[in-house]
């Protein structure tokens, strides 16, 4: 019994942690990127979510006979796509003109962005809870072990790993992948030896929003309702990540996200569930007090 | 096709003046099918799941088109004209400018003097206002005092705090436990809740000081959500989610005051304390330890090779932050007669920290006017209530990108040697 509640909340940890990470990829790029803390990232997410809900409803009232996975498919896409258009279009309109102000100014920008989509969303759509449709098929194997774990929650640490391995290829092999690296570095560098710094940034913002959008579809298909302030919690709960991490670095977010998430899970499971974001600060403020730049994150001197 | 090119074309085929306004014409258009795009799931389709109906608003798609495609011409002509006025600005340098005129009047030889006629003008307010305008106006009292005191960190030592309300929190706290459990009165409660903030904000400080920038700000918001998770938590002490209520408004000499009295009263006690408020940071601003801070904050290796004690400084820029919000505190929940932790959701630190930059980031006047602005402005416009906050967001947005230094933009302090030397 012991060891099957064990299992339970480290399942359970790893994949809230692993939707964090997908959540947190964004901030780390853009952050990496253009020292910037997006806080309009968790609006992505919300967005994401958003339009998964209604293309599935849109699917299901419309033509009821599709079939579940066309369905599902469908839903992920359009909230991947349009989570990414969001992105692009929030970076130009918000950041970009912003690029060599005090960084500060770029901050309450994305503040302004971010209280902007969610009263957009709200007055678009609605304050109430939404029913979120399960997107996420069962998987017939796993229901032995149901009340361990959820074929849910198995499927989402899958995705994340997938992603993962996705991500670090296009970012070690590909030109893109050198050129955003290359623009972390050295923007005027960059810019100097024919990169277009400006398209990178945009790419980056698509792809964080991208990663977003697919954590927030598979998390609000697991907990099975949404409304428009779910992403403010998640995007503060994935900047956490990010910065456990060390901020900047993508191996550090998903090390911080894991983290993060077992943490939460493992303290509300054996010590007290009224504390659970308690624990994830708390487990913050330590290592920070003791490792200031973040687990993985790069210890840079200061420069006269 | 990049826009560059596809300007070159237009102009070569039909004339610059002519191909000016066909590639206007064919910009806006793109932005507007863009955003046709962009907001068609969102502000088209609206499910109900539980009459399991979809509804189709297709007006506002043309509502969308429509004004994106005339506020994107608008976009462009605005950013244009900054891009012209910063070029304009390199080639001058010196450009008298209405900020600059109302900074001028922060030197000390008007500073008295109108400092008095805005007292005068608000200690008149009561007396032709409503009850209800008078409390909002207390209201945005303590936002003025919270933005003040969010500059001296912020503002002055340059130090991202994203948990200020969590010394907020300390001030009401501390006088609302004072009052229901012991009976201290306000005005012993005042100095005592100032002074725990202030210990907090010392005990806070210690751990945090070797962390810059990001790393800072997210500690603190840490912080503050701890310091909100314990009340919300520890009903037997703090009351819980539903808070501590009949906390005692403040007394004045043993008088009895009807609803009207006290509202108006602790208008007063706000006002006091927020002149006060306006006063100490006045003084401090120039002191030999505001410089320090505003050293501080353009550059942390040169303050320390001037031989500034850094962590000192920055332990009494926070230390002294939380004393004003510890003030805030107190007179919010005296104010309010109860308090809650709903009242101090990060939110609360996020606007604080807003008014601190759209004010003008160490304008003690900035700051002022933005926490009344932003505070009043959205409460004066309860009609549109749907609406305010989303105006909220696009203003602050525009304005970072339009007029980044805030209201009034502070200049860098320097001496000007005179030209016959």
């Amino acid at each position: 019994m012991f060891l099957e509640y064990f299992i339970s909340l480290l399942l359970g940890g790893l994949a809230k942690g692993s939707i964090y990470a997908l959540i947190a990829l964004g901030y780390t790029m853009v952050y990496g990127i253009i020292q910037l803390i997006n806080f309009a990232h968790g609006e992505i997410y919300m967005i994401g979510a958003f339009t998964a809900l209604i293309i599935s409803t849109v699917i299901t009232y419309t033509m009821p006979d599709t079939v579940f996975v066309v369905n599902a498919g469908l839903s992920f896409a359009g909230a991947i796509i349009f989570a990414s258009a969001y992105g692009y279009t929030m970076e130009k309109i918000a950041y970009k003109p912003l690029r060599n102000a005090p960084r500060l100014s770029a901050l309450i920008s994305a503040i302004g962005m971010s209280i902007l989509l969610q009263n957009y969303v709200l007055l678009a759509q609605t304050s109430d809870f939404l029913p979120f449709p399960s997107l996420v098929p069962n998987i017939k194997f796993l229901e032995p072990i149901e009340h361990i774990v959820s074929s849910n929650q198995i499927v989402i640490i899958v995705t994340t790993i997938i992603v993962m391995i996705l991500l670090t290829f296009l970012i070690k092999f590909t030109r893109i992948g050198k050129a955003m690296r290359a623009t972390a570095q050295d923007k005027t560098m960059a810019q100097l030896i024919g990169i277009n710094v400006d398209k990178i940034i945009a790419i980056t913002f698509v792809i964080g929003s991208s990663t977003a959008a697919l954590g927030g579809v598979l998390i609000s298909s697991n907990i099975g309702q949404i409304n428009y302030y779910i992403g403010f919690i998640a995007g503060i709960k994935a900047f956490v990540a990010a910065v456990l991490g060390g901020i900047g670095s993508i191996p550090g977010a998903v090390v911080g996200s894991l983290i993060l998430g077992l943490t939460e899970s493992f303290g509300s499971g054996y010590i007290s569930s009224d504390y659970e974001d308690a624990f994830a600060f708390i487990f913050l403020i330590i290592i920070l007090i003791f490792k200031p730049e973040g687990i993985l994150g790069r210890k840079d001197s200061q420069k006269v | 096709m990049n826009t560059k090119k596809l300007y070159n074309y237009i102009t070569g085929r039909f004339g610059e003046k002519f191909g000016k306004i066909i590639y206007e014409f064919i910009l806006s258009t793109t932005v507007s099918v863009w955003f046709m795009f962009l907001t068609f799931p969102i502000m088209v389709v609206k499910v109900n799941t539980i009459e399991q109906t979809i509804i189709w608003r297709w007006k506002n798609l043309i509502y969308v088109a429509l004004a994106a495609f005339f506020l994107s011409f608008l976009w462009r002509k605005a950013l244009a004209y900054k891009a012209l006025k910063a070029k304009k600005d390199e080639g001058t340098k010196k450009s008298f400018s209405l900020s600059e005129g109302i900074y001028s009047l922060t030197e000390s030889k008007f500073y008295f003097p109108s400092l008095g006629a805005l007292v005068l003008i608000f200690a008149t307010i009561p007396l032709f206002s409503s009850l209800y305008q008078t409390t909002v106006l207390s209201t945005a009292l303590i936002y003025v005092m919270l933005g003040l005191g969010l500059n001296i960190v912020v503002g002055l030592g340059g130090l991202l705090n994203l948990g200020y309300v969590a010394f907020y929190i300390v001030g009401a706290y501390s006088y609302a436990m004072l009052n229901t459990h012991f009976g201290l009165s306000f005005w012993i409660a005042l100095p005592i809740g100032a002074l725990l903030s202030t210990l907090f904000g010392i005990l806070l400080a210690f751990p945090i000081l070797r962390l810059r920038g990001d790393y800072l700000a997210i500690v603190t918001l840490a912080f503050a959500e701890i310091t909100r998770l314990v009340l919300q938590n520890e009903g037997d002490i703090f009351g819980g989610p539903s808070g501590i209520n009949n906390i005692a408004a403040p007394s004045f000499f043993g008088l009895q005051f009807g609803l009207s009295g006290k509202t108006i009263l602790m208008y007063y006690i706000i006002l006091i304390m927020t002149v006060f408020t306006i006063f100490v940071i006045f003084r401090l601003e120039n002191s030999r330890i505001g410089r320090a801070w505003q050293a501080l904050r353009e550059d942390e290796i040169a303050t320390k090779s001037m031989g500034i004690n850094v962590p000192l400084t920055k332990l009494t820029s926070f230390a002294l932050g939380a004393t004003w919000a510890g003030f805030a505190g107190v007179l919010f929940s005296a104010k309010t007669a109860f308090i809650n932790p709903d009242s101090f959701t990060i939110w609360e630190s996020v606007i604080i920290l807003c008014f601190v930059v759209l004010g003008g980031m160490g304008s003690i006047l900035g700051v002022s006017l933005a926490a009344l602005i932003l505070y009043i402005l959205p409460e004066s416009l309860r009609a549109f209530a749907q609406y305010r906050m989303l105006v909220y967001g696009i203003s602050l947005v525009l304005m970072m990108i339009f007029r980044q230094g805030g209201i009034i933009d502070v200049k860098r302090k320097h001496y000007k040697l005179p030209d016959n030397i």
